[in-house]
């Protein structure tokens, strides 16, 4: 009987995701092809002095940019609509058709090949993260409105405060340059892998330390004053008991929300520290992207973060209905 | 002798906007008790009393910064460069270009070059700065001048700071007819219940001791050495004070009115205007903000390109650039307060008063301009001081990947963006790094406390908590 109201709450769900998903794609067209006019992007790309009507024609036609905007009169019947460059270079994005790039490689391809090595860094950094902050938000609960307390959130404002850059071009010099641990940065298939994944993982796992911290004690300090706190620790339960049994499962759903919503953009990398450490995965498949004015990779990354991010929430309300049966589905 | 025109750029009329709307609302707060409590509390504090002096040493810099004037030469003939009343402050600095790079307080060069002796013979060395420690008789002394001068300077910082504490003594023994020794014991005695002046003092003595030395070496030396092109580090670590400043404030200023207006207009109307904003910002909000950003500077830039002849001097277009990060940076952080703001309306529509103001046929826009905003105020203040530190941090990023300020903008960024290749160089070129996460830490970490102070004494729901 519980599946069937679970089902269409999904199905509505997944129905109001699609205008979001449409809005998105508009808005990247607009952005992309009405602000700047392909031409504009062909003589970006063949250098702005001397270029020839002719070679820019070839750049569009090679490209697929020699279609008219929206709608296209040389067209017969249906070609009309689906003769234009919204049809196929943003339509198309729904059934994840993205064409090549502009360079001429399968960006679909390419993105199913780097997905990987991202969540190789991604991944281990989220579970291994959670898991510090929140044994460390703990442990400061524990001692809450004492001298450790106080100490350890000024070292958390004071880690926050420090730039992501500094962990990353200062984790690398330390650990790899002076210490000759683990390789600097590189990429190798399989469990090679392994060894260049460390810092990477390390430094992202220290990084988001103090933001954490402070997140979770929040969060705990807040659940610590409820109602059924007081009446666990008046009858007798010890603190930790409290804590543990009480306080920390009732804190899984906030903690949930922030969670789950996370975990489908992991597959879209870390963006500073693939491209710093060498690993090709998507963070620096964008960056080079950006940095090469590749328009057709930037624009379908941007879809693919936005199809993530929905995915996000519509697991977090799922998980909402699994961990907390208060939550009716309406 | 006739005065230099002022240039008034975009971002430089937005921050004086700025300046001039917090100068208002003192006033206002002066003679509101309600409006003012808050803010006392947040002076009261140590730590807010304390980071708020940093930050009004940083904005007092990029304040100096941000008048601009074209320059005029000794005949009073424009050179065609565009100054700030900082760059004229730290002529010095701005000045003295080396060849390339140089170690904090070096006095030769930190690469090796062919050199000429007196002699006509070549050989390969370590060629002396043209700028640094030039009143030296030899070398060997280099050390006792520098410590000369760091204690002149900090001895001139400690007597401008002590004349500052005897006029303020005076000033209260004036106020209050008593005597002056009184007033100085008063003001150490750490007295926790009023304003902590013994905080207050003595980061202003920190700060002026410092500034002083750091000013006084600065003047004969690269205190921080020099970067690739042979300029003063400490020189653009300053002037980057200002860019960050502008993304920190005016992103959410150029934010605020189409938040305050949706959100607020979201929660109190309800039904289809609800749902239609919120699609838009959910919308708005799917897409990853960097990649919105990267997409849209990568559009601007192009359009720059092809447009050129629309932005003036490089001046001119580095502004605009700045202007135009700003607002893309504010597209995509302005769904959140919308949210909260939404959040908030919603609850304050049912209140009695607003229910009592509708039944007697005031007007909805009076209503959300009279109960509903300034009930919203504290958290659009909130907002503003806690986003400050991230969107600081978030620039550097930018700038690291090539989307974030021009390229001839300094900024903390584009210094660390052009030091990353010096930290693979032997041996390690490491000052050009070091200046610029230290000044960007101490902006950062001095906002946070004071945003963590101000939501303290502003969020009435945590005020029990603690």
């Amino acid at each position: 009987m519980l599946v069937r109201p679970m089902m269409a709450y999904i199905l509505r769900r997944v129905l109001y995701a699609i205008p979001i998903l449409i809005g998105v794609n508009v808005l990247t067209f607009v952005l992309f092809f009405v602000v700047n006019p392909p031409d504009d992007m062909a003589r970006m790309n063949l250098g702005i002095k001397r270029v020839t009507p002719e070679a820019i024609q070839t750049w569009k036609a090679e490209r697929g940019y020699d279609l008219p905007l929206l709608y296209n009169e040389q067209g017969q019947g249906l070609e009309r609509l689906t003769g234009t460059i919204f049809f196929q270079k943003s339509v198309k994005l729904f059934s994840f058709d993205f064409g090549r790039s502009d360079s001429g490689r399968d960006i679909g391809y390419d993105i199913s090949q780097r997905m990987w090595p991202s969540l190789a860094i991604a991944a281990p950094v989220f579970l291994i993260g959670l898991l510090t902050t929140i044994g460390i938000a703990l442990v400061i609960i524990l001692f809450r409105a004492t001298y450790i307390d106080l100490t350890a959130v000024v070292i958390a404002v004071a880690m926050m405060s420090i730039s992501g850059l500094f962990y990353i071009i200062g984790g690398q010099w330390m650990v790899g340059k002076l210490l000759r641990l683990i390789p600097i940065s590189g990429y190798d298939t399989g469990w090679e892998a392994a060894k260049f994944l460390v810092l990477p993982v390390m430094i992202g796992v220290v990084s988001g330390l103090g933001s954490g911290i402070r997140v979770y004690r929040t969060l705990f300090l807040e659940e610590i004053h409820k109602d059924y706190v007081r009446t666990a620790r008046a009858k007798g339960l010890s603190e930790n008991a409290v804590l543990f049994r009480h306080v920390l499962r009732n804190a899984m759903i906030p903690i949930l929300t922030m969670v789950v919503a996370a975990i489908p953009l992991l597959f879209m990398g870390a963006l500073v520290t693939e491209s710093f450490f060498g690993v090709p995965g998507l963070g620096s498949y964008t960056i080079d992207a950006i940095s090469r004015q590749d328009f057709a990779i930037v624009r379908s990354m941007v879809f693919l973060g936005s199809v993530l991010y929905i995915l996000g929430l519509l697991l977090t309300d799922i998980s909402y209905t699994l961990v907390d049966p208060r939550v009716r589905l309406s | 002798m006739r005065m230099p025109e002022l240039v008034i750029l975009w971002t430089d009329a937005l921050i004086f906007l700025l300046v001039g709307g917090a100068l208002l609302f003192a006033l206002y707060a002066r003679r509101h008790e309600p409006v003012r409590a808050p803010w006392r509390k947040v002076v009261r504090s140590r730590v807010g009393a304390a980071s708020l002096i940093v930050l009004f040493a940083y904005i007092g810099i990029g304040l100096l910064d941000s008048v601009h004037f074209r320059a005029l030469d000794a005949k009073g003939v424009e050179t065609g460069e565009v100054l700030s009343l900082f760059d004229r402050i730290a002529e010095p600095l701005r000045i003295r270009q080396e060849k390339t790079y140089s170690a904090p307080l070096a006095l030769h060069l930190y690469a090796k070059e062919n050199m000429e002796t007196p002699d006509g013979r070549t050989v390969r060395g370590y060629p002396r700065l043209q700028h640094a420690g030039g009143q030296l008789t030899s070398e060997s002394a280099a050390m006792l001048d520098q410590a000369r001068l760091f204690l002149t300077g900090a001895l001139l910082g400690l007597l401008l700071w002590a004349a500052m504490v005897l006029s303020l003594a005076w000033f209260h023994a004036w106020r209050e007819g008593s005597g002056v020794l009184h007033q100085m014991e008063c003001l150490f005695s750490g007295d926790e219940d009023d304003v902590p002046w013994t905080t207050i003092l003595i980061t202003l003595g920190m700060i002026l001791v410092l500034g002083a030395a750091s000013w006084q070496l600065a003047q004969h030396y690269h205190l921080l050495g020099t970067d690739k092109v042979g300029e003063d580090v400490l020189y653009q670590a300053l002037k980057s004070i200002r860019t960050g400043l502008v993304i920190g404030t005016v992103t959410t200023l150029v934010m605020l009115p189409a938040a305050l207006l949706l959100g607020m207009m979201a929660g109190y109307f309800g039904g289809w205007i609800d749902d239609l904003i919120q699609y838009l910002y959910t919308t708005l909000n799917s897409i990853p903000g960097v990649l919105l950003i990267a997409a849209a500077v990568l559009m601007l830039n192009l359009h720059m390109d092809n447009h050129a002849e629309q932005f003036g001097s490089v001046l001119e277009r580095a502004d605009m650039r700045l202007l135009f990060l700003c607002l893309i940076l504010g597209i995509t952080s302005w769904t959140g307060l919308c949210r909260l703001l939404r959040g908030e309306a919603l609850k304050l529509r049912e209140l009695d008063y607003v229910q009592a103001a509708l039944s007697m046929g005031v007007g909805h826009f009076s209503i959300l301009a009279r109960h509903i905003l300034p009930n919203v105020a504290y958290i659009v203040l909130i907002t503003l001081v806690l986003d400050f530190s991230g969107l600081v941090l978030a620039e550097a990023v930018l700038s690291y990947v090539n989307i974030g300020v021009d390229p001839t903008t300094y900024s903390w960024g584009n210094m660390i963006n052009s030091a990353r290749l010096e930290m693979a160089r032997e041996p390690v070129v490491w000052w050009s790094l070091l200046a610029s996460l230290l000044f960007m830490f101490t902006l950062v970490l001095a906002a946070n406390l004071f945003a963590d102070v101000v939501r303290d004494a502003f969020d009435p729901r945590l005020r029990n908590e603690r």
